[in-house]
């Protein structure tokens, strides 16, 4: 493993991703983009898997902390919740049930009962 | 640019880390313990988001490359995708879009503001992804995070359960109505019981949010 390839792979791929996101004014965020193509690369094998593993990993690893600072934010919206409390709460529980039950019926009827 | 909501927030992390890895339940959450932990120290405090968030942004940028990086775990799951492409692709454009306009639609429903409708469109999608699909659409992005942090506890304390009373056997379908609706956090509840249907529920975690991303931006434009 060299030392910053990696990364360097990584932070290059996003900023591709978002170059192209804000210069095509795509309404997909550039981190998607840069996903897909790292993805693409990998199957192409312009990129080996070995190079990005273990700094990729690491990130993957490491994302749960990094939803806290966005996730703070809702403190500066108290107003909104409370006035919007039954939209929010109610739509997130249905659409969860609803999300979840669809997609289990659909695949398992797809299927056919086949192991 | 200050030390302090950087430090708090990996302190206040990992504290809940450890009281997570103690006693595995959906109330421990470390993210969501964390999130209420931080805002209620700041509100009592008298500080404003806009003081902890001048040191805790880097965390939030450092989302950027961790979506790059889950093209890793897609790629290695590439022979699961080969083997179950006709089950996974239709789970993951019905669910994808169930999840999209149940949430839509029943929050128009109940009331909710164009604001809100936008913010919770895309919360079966794992978080970074939705956070910034919330910010490309016109939603709040705070607010998404926190629809999909609790969306995935909802996954993660009785989404198997669920599955398994309406009669659910099948484990492909399982896996992928627990990876479409409650991403990281379902995937970790159910492969603690099936590996293979786990293995399914992260791709398709993965792979919704890829779905998620590319589709929602032009699908709120009718929508709206």
């Amino acid at each position: 493993m060299k030392p910053y390839r990696g990364l360097a792979i990584i932070f290059g791929f996003y900023a591709l991703g978002e170059f192209t996101s804000s210069a095509l004014d795509l309404p997909i965020p550039g981190s998607v983009l840069g996903m897909l193509y790292l993805l693409a690369a990998l199957l192409g094998g312009a990129v080996k898997l070995d190079w990005v593993e273990n700094d990729a990993e690491l990130f993957v690893r490491n994302m749960s902390i990094m939803f806290v600072p966005p996730g703070v934010g809702i403190i500066t919206y108290i107003g909104l919740l409370k006035s919007q409390a039954v939209p929010v709460f109610g739509a997130l529980i249905i659409s969860f049930l609803i999300t979840l039950l669809v997609t289990a019926k659909i695949v398992e009827l797809l299927r056919g009962g086949k192991e | 640019m200050n030390p302090y909501g950087i430090a708090l927030t990996l302190v206040v992390f990992y504290a809940f880390s450890e009281v997570h890895q103690r006693k595995r339940a959906f109330y421990t959450n470390p993210v969501l313990l964390s999130i209420t932990t931080i805002a209620v120290l700041l509100w009592a405090g008298g500080y404003s988001y806009e003081s902890y968030m001048e040191s805790a942004a880097i965390l939030k940028f450092l989302l950027g490359p961790a979506v790059v990086s889950l093209a890793v775990p897609v790629y290695k799951g590439r022979e699961t995708i080969k083997a179950y492409a006709r089950e996974i692709t239709a789970g993951i454009v019905i669910g994808g879009m169930v999840a999209i306009l149940s949430a839509f639609y029943t929050a128009e429903l109940f009331g909710g503001t164009e604001e809100v409708l936008l913010s919770m469109a895309p919360k079966s999608v794992t978080t970074a992804i939705a956070i910034g699909i919330s910010e490309k659409i016109g939603g709040i992005p705070a607010l998404t995070a926190v629809l999909v942090i609790l969306t995935g506890i909802l996954g993660n304390a009785v989404g198997v359960e669920l599955l398994n009373a309406a009669g659910v056997r099948d484990r492909i379908a399982k896996g992928l109505a627990m990876g479409v609706t409650s991403h990281g956090l379902g995937t970790a509840r159910i492969i603690l019981d099936d590996e293979l249907a786990g293995a399914v529920s992260g791709l398709a975690m993965a792979l919704n949010g890829v779905f998620t991303s590319l589709l929602l931006p032009y699908l709120i434009e009718v929508l709206k």
